[in-house]
């Protein structure tokens, strides 16, 4: 598959994401920088973590607007694929192309350790091949990522299967002592109604190789190619 | 064309946790200053902006707040304007 790898201002996990689909999981991989108006048939579009635009005003409230974004906005329109990591996931819900916000975290504090997650749902292209018993060990790193919905959409997006990964401990209890930020309902990662836009804020691109000892992230990515489980 | 000067409110929502704003209440019994509570934190933004009329400055400025300098789903946005002589 030729995937998309934007980069802003300030991205800083774009060599991570890009490492592992083309090295890891053998895939072509563009790198679209954000003035860019082309997204070079690029059939599956990643947004990378950092901290695009120095974070100002609010996560991922600038970059919503580069000029990529516009195309990016219409390739999901038309049902093209597109998932935001961190950062990434912060400009999808800025662009109103997933539900919810990003808030600060009510730890007070930047967050980066690994944390656990278990996948809800294997209806999405990026959690089809993940067992949902499983609790995957995927760091984390960011200081907004306490995911909000109000009520009514809590609730849409739980009716509608949504959900892609809640906060678990490593047994794989959903539990308050296993959210790291205060995320409504432990929520990691959302998908929209179309589901075909995917966010969460978990790293599984700094988990997916085995020079890291830790490939829990892997099945995220083998799930989007459909490739049988390791 | 009038030039007028927006002084914009941004605060986080009621309803929403203000993790700034308790650090600073907390600060506050350090202080001697415990009667000080519910402390919470936003932004004031200032801008230019010139247009035919002030209903037509508040238009664009509303529109700015929307789109931009206010994410209506954690935050809530109030603003004034005054002509820049």
């Amino acid at each position: 598959m030729k995937f998309g790898v934007v980069i802003f201002p300030g991205s800083n996990c774009d060599e991570d994401i890009i490492h592992v689909l083309q090295n890891v999981m053998g895939q072509q991989v563009v790198r679209l920088w954000h003035k860019d108006h082309d997204l070079q048939d690029a059939e599956f579009i990643v947004l990378p973590g950092g901290f695009s635009f120095g974070d100002y005003l609010r996560s991922g409230a600038i970059a919503r607007f580069s000029p990529i974004m516009q195309e990016v906005i219409q390739f999901a329109a038309k049902g093209g694929n597109v998932l935001g990591i961190c950062n990434g996931f912060q400009i999808l819900t800025e662009a109103g192309l997933l539900p919810g916000a990003l808030l600060h975290n009510n730890t007070r504090r930047f967050i980066c350790r690994n944390i656990h997650m278990k996948a809800q749902t294997t209806n999405s292209l990026v959690t089809r091949q993940i067992d949902p018993q499983r609790a995957l060990k995927i760091p984390v790193a960011h200081g907004e990522g306490n995911y909000f919905a109000d009520a009514d959409v809590l609730k849409a997006i739980n009716d509608n299967d949504q959900v892609l990964f809640r906060y678990c401990d490593a047994a794989g209890n959903v539990v308050d002592d296993a959210n790291p930020n205060g995320s409504i309902e432990n929520i990691a990662g959302v998908t929209n109604q179309a589901r075909n836009v995917f966010g969460f804020m978990p790293h599984p691109e700094r988990a997916a190789d085995a020079l890291l000892a830790n490939q829990d992230g892997l099945a995220i990515f083998e799930s989007i190619l459909a490739l049988a489980n390791a | 064309m009038t030039k007028f000067l927006a002084e914009i409110d941004v605060m986080p929502k009621k309803e929403i946790l203000d993790p700034q704003g308790k650090a600073v209440t907390g600060s506050m019994k350090n202080l001697g200053l415990s009667e000080i509570q519910n402390i919470r934190i936003g932004k004031h933004i200032t801008l230019e902006i010139e247009a035919d009329s002030e209903a037509a400055a508040t238009a664009k400025v509303d529109e700015a707040c929307k789109n931009l300098l206010a994410n209506l789903i954690m935050e809530s946005y109030s603003f004034k304007l005054e002509p820049l002589v």
